[in-house]
């Protein structure tokens, strides 16, 4: 029975050297192609003629390809990259699929509007496909909302904002928050408590763990604006009981203006810079914030990753 | 040094769906089959013999025991190259035509090219299939299939040759054919090893017999030997139709048959009924003693052993 | 040894090409690259789109269709109809036939490739009326396309070793769809988490990982290929076969023939 025994025993051997053979190959073919397949997407010109196309399993095409979306930007966020061209299309034709996958509208809305490295950086974009989203699914609130926060947080169109939560109050089980946000919307627009409501909100109606995640660093980063904000008219309060600027945060917990060194979310304590500021130790650390950075502070640029686009 | 050499070859199959009821194929087989000779492996339908065969030529593996072929392990492939073997009604690639079917099979044997092409003419001409350029298999008779079968398992001139029911499906005259082939083969210093269950073929052709039974080996001899016992009866033809009462109170059985009579009593009276005859002044034409026939031998070794308790 | 695989090799291709549905498929195939020519004409811009898209596609899709129909009764016909046994009493080891059979159905389908691909050339003749440089690609993407069914043929041929015709053609076929859609596999087993993710990236990596085979449209759109790209291609597709044909080997080397 040798001659047997050494063929099972060789070709044993050889599969298993051939499977792990196989595995270390895909792995550089991923490296090797990354995005290759994506690409294909700016060749569909019409979702439509990729829904005939689908044979009628145009659901099971559209969770692929909003897993694809997800992976396409997750993969770039990671690497904080320059160019997102592919979301667009990418949602546009998971929609076009399937016109009622409401997590899809809602990355849009989080991720198209916003610049790189943290979105797409075409608002524009996020609008037609949230309109599109509302336009298939004129009941649903949640949409009503997106297209409001997206008006609100990147282009700054209070009215258009309001207008829009007004809109989405009128939907029936509207959440009520949103009458609330059109009324408001005219008059603070621009106070923290309004973006912070607002991205609080964001947070606790999608399930999506990215958008759940940028909404978290948004509320952290208001979260050290407003820190940076009053601890800064602390030191002015100290200065103009003491006539000098204090040395370290710790005197003012030895003036008992505080209970204790004041920490950022990170963490980190914060610290006393000159002519009064208060700053953060590691600003790129936490994305978002508008106070706090010293003087002359450049977020890190976004990657020319080689694999366009 | 025998050309075969069952050493304690042994098929069980787990049958059941949860592989419990074991069902013994074969039980552990031993048996020798000398240089030259012709052994009849015979048995009823489902004793066993085409499963020793596929043990043998490697299509199924024992559960224990081994063999041995010309001295070399059963599974040794070069080994394989000195057998041939013919299987029980064979079926061939259908889309060939003969000469490519033996083209191929020669190939595989390793027959050297350059010898290739003549040896299937010849043996095509043995077999008695000089015509068949051309047509493909699937157009063949069972008989001519046959032809193709043997003529496959002799190609490559194999020392030791194992067919399954060579005679299956044939004509009289293909069966005629066929144990001419086998005699031949015997007289080339082939060593054959043949199954059936068809016993006159087996006691014209084989040396030796082999009878087994649900598996079990019941009984191997000499044809010679197993019938040359005399069964103690003799046989009495002579001319007319008269039954002389004497040859009745000796308790001969009488067949007439056209205007001669058979008689078949025991050997013992033989004499009292010459003379009976001879005083009826009746023409006697031949006196027989009756020989066991394999059939008595085969039959009692069946029986034996299920009287005996049986196999399982 | 190697000539009796040959002649095995040479055996099953013989096999492939008397048997008659294998021309049907093949003249159906080619009837769709010249539908491909008028699909074309319904939008000008596009002809040479339609031809080299639809013309590759069909090349694929039939090759692999005719890789399971031949593969799938590769072994286990001749288990069925016992032509096996005069083959194993003589000095051919089951390795050796099971390589055999995998070169005979493999050369098959490349012949099959190169007639088909000559018609799909053919007809982009017909409609740009020149061969321009970037057609070129369209070779490597035939040759990508034949790797696939070294792939497709690999897995025939294990299946049939040890499973019937009709189970044969749905895992096959099964197998096909699903490495088609491999990146989006590995990306679902990248993101999930605990035993669905264990279970998800085994899955995803025996699976045959047919998406970088399919440069189709890339190529359509005169987009060249990278030659890396190329050499891990082969690389893939010979150790993946490999992996197959071993597992054939195992099986039959210890299967009781009926």
């Amino acid at each position: 029975m040798s001659g047997s025994r050494r063929v099972t025993v060789t070709a044993g051997l050889l599969l298993l050297l051939s499977m792990a053979g196989s595995i270390a190959v895909v792995r550089r073919l991923d490296q090797v192609r990354s995005g290759a397949t994506l690409e294909e997407v700016l060749y569909i010109s019409s979702p439509k003629l990729l829904k005939r196309m689908s044979l009628g399993y145009e659901g099971l095409l559209a969770d692929i390809y909003w897993t694809r979306a997800v992976q396409y930007f997750g993969n770039r966020l990671i690497v904080r990259a320059s160019h997102y061209n592919l979301l667009a299309p990418l949602l546009e034709i998971t929609t076009g699929l399937d016109p009622h996958l409401l997590v899809a509208y809602q990355f849009g809305a989080n991720f198209l509007a916003p610049s790189p490295p943290n979105g797409a950086g075409v608002p524009d974009k996020a609008i037609q496909l949230v309109e599109f989203g509302i336009q298939n699914n004129p009941d649903d609130w949640h949409l009503y909302y997106e297209l409001g926060f997206v008006y609100y947080l990147e282009l700054k169109d209070y009215a258009k904002a309001a207008d829009a939560f007004d809109r989405g109050s009128k939907v029936p089980h509207a959440h009520p928050f949103l009458k609330i946000l059109a009324a408001e919307m005219a008059q603070h627009a621009g106070d923290i408590q309004m973006a912070r409501a607002l991205w609080t909100t964001t947070y606790q109606t999608t399930q999506d763990k990215q958008i759940r995640a940028n909404a978290v660093a948004h509320l952290r980063a208001l979260q050290v604006d407003q820190d940076v904000t009053i601890l800064e008219q602390m030191v002015g309060l100290y200065r103009e009981q003491t006539g000098h600027w204090p040395s370290a945060m710790a005197d003012l917990v030895t003036a008992g203006m505080l209970r204790a060194l004041p920490r950022d979310p990170t963490g980190r304590p914060y610290r006393l810079a000159v002519e009064g500021r208060v700053e953060v130790e590691a600003p790129d650390d936490i994305p978002f914030i508008e106070k706090g950075t010293p003087p002359g502070y450049q977020p890190p640029p976004p990657k020319h990753l080689e694999s366009q686009p | 040094m025998p050309a075969i050499d069952i050493l304690g070859l042994e098929k069980t199959y787990s049958v059941g769906f949860w592989r419990k009821r074991p069902r013994r194929a074969l039980c552990p087989l031993h048996l020798a089959v000398e240089d030259g000779e012709i052994l009849g492996f015979l048995g009823p339908n489902g004793a066993g013999k085409t499963t020793t065969l596929k043990l043998l030529m490697g299509l199924i593996f024992p559960t224990a025991g081994s063999a041995r072929i010309l001295g070399k392990e059963w599974t040794d492939p070069t080994v394989k190259s000195q057998i041939g073997f013919l299987p029980e009604q064979p079926y061939f690639y259908d889309y060939l035509t003969a000469r490519e079917l033996l083209d191929y099979y020669g190939r595989l044997s390793g027959v050297p090219a350059k010898q290739l092409k003549s040896r299937i003419e010849a043996v095509l001409a043995r077999v008695g299939l000089p015509d068949v350029s051309g047509m493909q298999l699937r157009k063949f008779s069972k008989g001519m299939l046959q032809r193709v079968g043997i003529a496959q398992a002799i190609l490559h001139e194999p020392k030791v040759v194992f067919l399954d029911e060579p005679m299956s499906g044939l004509d009289p005259m293909g069966r005629r054919e066929v144990r001419d082939l086998m005699e031949q083969l015997k007289s080339e210093g082939k060593t054959v090893f043949f199954s059936t269950h068809i016993l006159s073929d087996a006691e014209a052709l084989c040396d030796r017999v082999a009878v087994i039974h649900l598996g079990e080996l019941r009984g191997v001899g000499a044809v010679e030997e197993l019938t040359s016992g005399v069964a103690g009866k003799v046989e009495i033809i002579w001319q007319g139709t008269m039954v002389p009462a004497s040859l009745k109170a000796l308790g001969a059985e009488c067949h007439v048959t056209g205007d001669t009579v058979r008689a078949v009593l025991a050997e013992a009276s033989q004499d009292a009924a010459i003379d009976a005859l001879r005083r009826e002044r009746l023409q006697l034409l031949s006196v027989t003693p009756v020989r066991k026939t394999l059939e008595q031998y085969f039959v009692e070794k069946l029986k034996k052993s299920e009287t005996a308790g049986g196999a399982p | 040894m190697s000539a009796r695989i040959v002649a095995i090799a040479a055996n099953t291709f013989r096999e492939a090409v008397r048997d008659r549905v294998l021309y049907n498929l093949i003249a159906f195939a080619l009837l769709l690259s010249g539908a491909a020519i008028l699909v074309g004409q319904i939008s000008i811009d596009i002809e040479r789109l339609v031809v080299v898209n639809l013309g590759l596609t069909t090349v694929s899709l039939f090759g692999v269709v005719i890789a399971i129909f031949i593969g799938i009764g590769l072994v286990s016909k001749e288990i069925e109809k016992r032509t096996l046994y005069t083959v194993l009493s003589r000095p051919v080891r089951r390795w050796e036939f099971i390589v055999g059979k995998f070169f005979g159905l493999a050369g098959t389908l490349v012949v099959n490739a190169f007639f088909m691909a000559i018609g799909v050339l053919a007809a982009l003749l017909y409609v740009a009326h020149a061969y321009h440089k970037p057609d070129g690609w369209i070779l490597v993407a035939v040759y990508f396309i034949i790797l696939q069914f070294l792939i497709i043929c690999s897995l025939t041929l294990l299946f049939s070793c040890f499973s019937s015709p009709l189970l044969s053609a749905v895992f096959a076929f099964s197998l096909f769809v699903i490495g088609s859609f491999g990146d989006d596999l590995r990306g679902f087993a990248a993101m999930a988490h605990g035993l669905t993710g264990l279970l998800a990236t085994a899955a995803a990596y025996l699976v045959p990982n047919l998406s970088p085979l399919n440069v189709i449209s890339s190529v359509a759109h005169e987009q060249p290929v990278a030659s890396q790209l190329i050499v891990y291609n082969t690389a893939y597709a010979l150790l993946y076969a490999g992996v197959a044909l071993c597992g054939a080997v195992l099986i039959f080397e210890r299967r009781n023939l009926k």
